[in-house]
């Protein structure tokens, strides 16, 4: 007799050494792919320093923050997230604001880093950042009782200031490097030392800037990337190119394609459209009239002028449908932004109607009045070119100006040889920053750019901006700002389009390059290829 | 006249004339830069985004702005006499290392077209003066008169658009490619990889003005009596052509040479933008924009002794051409 046939059994033990192998070796895998690689990324316009420590202009916004970190990261809703603070507590009366430091910090040169580093960057923001004379104006002093906790001391409150700790706004740069030198001529202002997630290498005038992995950063087992080339591409349809043959990976708002490119950039393979606006920075486009011209004067002139722009056929026209309007001059992004304001309608038989009756009848050619047209050349000429039209169909000769930025920047605000304008001034991170400067009638200046430009005057308004100013009640806070957009929208010293669009292209294997509310202002900590 | 003689007589014209022509370039250009409305500190202040008038003034004490209109030449003048080009406020650099930076890569470009420019326009004109009345003269000069009045710029981007884009035969832009550490032929390889399109895209308008030139100059000296005579003695055509008429023609061909140097300076600004080329052309452009004076200066100045230089070495090379010429 024979055995009857063995069933085999299934080697269960081999079979499950066999799936744990295959799995570690696939976490691995994954792990591996995210390591390594070399982001190519286009940024205009070039900046003369690479800290937007004394001044923001050109890219050092995008680039500082890879290098050089700050207190406090944000989120999508601007509320505030660890970065080089990991812990933070504002006094009731908010006089007192305790941040407790992250430990094992150290900066690229090998030293630790303290808390009387923050102490001396908050300070030397107050002295010398365009915005931190402003945001850090009721700071008294920066008590530090030990290397890991720092406490800003303030003589009036600045309910604002906790979200101006981002490290595109206050930079917190290392003290020995700085302290004892003239802020505006240090070498490490084009050399940046910091405790970013990126090490300068080099910046070669006129091509690129190198950044190399900091092997050393706090958050392991971040950076993935190995190195982030900076390329300064100064034509529009050269960057256009160079996204389009993949020498580009990445490139966002102004350093990135016209507006007319987009539809053709999204039906090509390998390369996305981030279409996303930062909260942070707040764009916002706008029109200003110069209330001290004689036919601006009259309310229902200003009205008339309103009427006769359509601000949904702009956003379809001039921002190719990528922007978001917003009636007031807080954009809609903002949680102080008041959307029971309406805009005024678009009615041009009405405009025309108001204009006769204001007294600005038809001569015979058709021409009402004559207005200058300036607009500000981070503006696209298409904006202006709107307005003109627009204003032409109710009998209004808008005559556009063209000027290059500097020019545009002495005309506009010390010659102040305009009747409407048209202006990019963002809402920057809080009201109290962005929009405040326009509308208080004490920021009128001559020779000061972005101030007060339609001198406008209101003691409402002032009232109710200089409380929104110090309000540490929040709800309150915001009541005031919505109080201000219906004051304003009352005046009509302005024509608030809203948002501009901020199209990002990115290479689809370029991952997680934007994952808080800075949006491209971020420390790239998070970046990384996937392999396809 | 001996070689080292004319050398140095030239050498020594050129260096009489070099010292007010410059002088009267920088004096000039300063007071033109003067009526252009907004400063250094406008600036920089509205590219903040954000100013106080307190940091606006102390910008301007910074820049040396508040000091009046003829102090400042003076001061400058003072810095040129002891070969100080000064420094850049907005860049924190001395101005000479910001163009000696960049100086090199926009030498390479500027030799490089012209260079492909005379080659190509005096080989194309050969061919038309050659064949004059026939196809190949038609066809040429059709082809002369589209690159004359073609804008570089547009030619760049499309020539970016068919070989870097469509085909990816050739990058969009930049001169090496950075990060990759390349050394040696390697390296060599790479930035002539770089060097083409930019070049190619210069030299268009050139190439057109050199094959005319050539071209007409080649049939003037073809009906001189000593071509004649060489044709009666049996020399072939082609010796004809190239040792006779053509190096004769060369003449007036080498003098719009380098009038035009200076042209291709200009020319360089556009083409630098176009592919990012980090030259002394978009220096000069960023400069201005940015009202940086003593930049632009500083770049005025160094081109206007490239053209001296480049007319005196055309001078020279007139007298080897064609010893008849003498250097008075």
């Amino acid at each position: 007799m024979s055995r009857p046939p063995q069933r085999t059994a299934l080697p269960w033990k081999s079979i499950a050494v066999l799936l744990g192998l295959a799995g570690l070796t696939s976490l691995s895998a994954m792990a591996q792919a995210r390591h390594g690689g070399t982001l190519n990324w286009a940024v205009n316009p070039v900046p003369s320093s690479l800290v937007p420590l004394t001044t923001t202009a050109g890219g050092n916004t995008e680039i500082g923050p890879k290098v050089v970190e700050g207190l406090l990261t944000y989120d999508w809703n601007l509320a505030p997230k660890p970065q080089l603070a990991t812990a933070w507590a504002v006094s009731k009366d908010g006089l007192q604001y305790t941040f407790t430091l992250r430990k094992g910090v150290k900066w690229h040169d090998g030293k630790d880093f303290t808390s009387a580093d923050v102490a001396y960057s908050i300070q030397t923001l107050k002295q010398v950042h365009p915005r931190g004379r402003g945001s850090f104006a009721n700071v008294t002093e920066v008590k530090t009782p030990d290397a890991h906790t720092a406490v800003v001391v303030l003589s009036k409150p600045s309910p604002f200031l906790l979200t101006a700790l981002s490290a595109a706004e206050s930079p917190i740069v290392p003290k020995n490097l700085y302290d004892g030198t003239d802020v505006n001529t240090n070498k490490y202002n084009s050399a940046p030392v910091g405790t970013g997630p990126f090490v300068f290498k080099e910046w070669v005038q006129g091509s690129h800037v190198l950044l190399e992995r900091n092997p050393n950063y706090w958050d392991k087992p971040k950076p993935y990337l190995d190195k982030i080339v900076v390329r300064f591409i100064t034509d529009g349809v050269a960057r256009a190119a160079g996204l389009e043959s993949g020498s580009i990976d990445l490139g966002s708002g102004s350093s990135g394609i016209p507006l007319s490119d987009v539809e053709r950039f999204k039906k090509l393979p390998g390369i996305e459209i981030d279409t996303r606006i930062s909260p942070y920075v707040g764009n916002h486009q706008q029109v200003y009239f110069n209330l001290d011209t004689p036919a601006l004067k009259n309310i229902e002139v200003r009205r008339a002028i309103s009427q006769a722009i359509d601000a949904n056929a702009y956003n379809n026209t001039v921002w190719y449908g990528f922007g978001k309007l917003s009636a007031t001059p807080i954009g809609a992004h903002s949680r102080y932004h008041d959307a029971s304001v309406q805009r005024i309608a678009f009615n041009p038989k009405a405009a025309e109607a108001a204009l006769d009756a204001a007294g600005f009848k038809k001569d015979a050619s058709g021409t009402r009045l004559k207005l200058r047209v300036l607009y500000n050349p981070f503006v696209e000429r298409r904006s202006a070119d709107f307005i003109r039209q627009s204003l032409g169909r109710i009998g209004i000769d808008a005559a556009v100006e063209t000027y290059d930025f500097a020019t545009y920047v002495k005309k506009a605000y010390t010659d102040r040889e305009w009747d409407i304008t048209a202006e990019s001034l963002t809402n920057i991170f809080d009201p109290s920053v962005g929009v405040q400067r326009i509308f208080w009638s004490k920021n009128f200046k001559i020779g000061l750019p972005f101030s007060n430009a339609p001198h406008y005057s209101n003691p409402e308004v002032d009232r109710l901006l200089e409380a929104a100013a110090v309000e540490v009640d929040e709800p309150k806070r915001r009541q005031l700002f919505f109080d201000f957009q219906k004051a304003v929208a009352a005046d009509i010293p302005s024509i608030e389009f809203g948002a501009n669009p901020n199209i990002t292209v990115v290479a689809k294997k370029v991952r997680d390059y934007a994952p808080t509310g800075e949006h491209i202002r971020g420390t790239f900590a998070d970046l990384y290829f996937a392999t396809p | 006249m001996t070689t080292l003689s004319r050398v140095g007589h030239t050498l020594q014209r050129t260096a009489w004339q070099a010292v007010p022509t410059v002088l009267g370039v920088v004096v000039l250009n300063f007071f033109l830069l003067q009526l252009v409305p907004g400063d250094a500190a406008d600036v920089i202040a509205a590219e903040s985004g954000s100013a106080t008038a307190e940091t606006m003034a102390q910008l301007r004490t910074h820049f040396g702005l508040d000091l009046p209109l003829l102090d400042r030449l003076l001061a400058y003048l003072n810095n040129l006499a002891h070969f100080h080009l000064g420094t850049s406020p907005r860049h924190n650099q001395p101005v000479l290392d910001l163009i000696g930076g960049r100086l090199g890569s926009t030498l390479l470009l500027m030799v490089t077209a012209l260079g492909m420019a005379l080659a190509v326009g005096v080989l194309l004109g050969t061919i038309m003066a050659t064949w004059v009345g026939q196809w190949q003269d038609r066809v040429l000069s059709v082809l002369a008169l589209l690159l004359y009045s073609t804008p570089g710029f547009w030619l760049g981007l499309m020539a970016i658009v068919l070989f870097s884009v469509k085909l990816g035969w050739l990058p969009t832009g930049g001169n090496l490619t950075i990060g990759a550490g390349l050394t040696g032929w390697a390296l060599v390889k790479d930035a002539a990889r770089h060097l083409v399109l930019p070049a190619l895209a210069m030299a268009g308008f050139f190439v057109a003005i050199f094959s005319r030139l050539t071209r007409a100059a080649m049939l003037e000296v073809s009906h001189q009596d000593f071509v004649r005579t060489a044709t009666a003695k049996g020399l072939s055509p082609a010796a004809i052509t190239l040792r006779h008429v053509l190096r004769n023609a060369l003449i007036p061909v080498t003098t719009v040479a380098g009038m035009h140097f200076g042209t291709l300076l200009g020319g360089a600004i556009v083409v630098e933008s176009v592919f990012s080329w980090p030259g002394l052309g978009r220096l000069a452009l960023e400069s201005v924009l940015a009202r940086d004076y003593s930049v632009l200066l500083g770049i005025l100045l160094l081109s206007s002794l490239l053209v001296i230089v480049a007319n005196m070495l055309v001078d020279l090379l007139h007298a080897w051409l064609d010893p008849r010429i003498q250097v008075r």
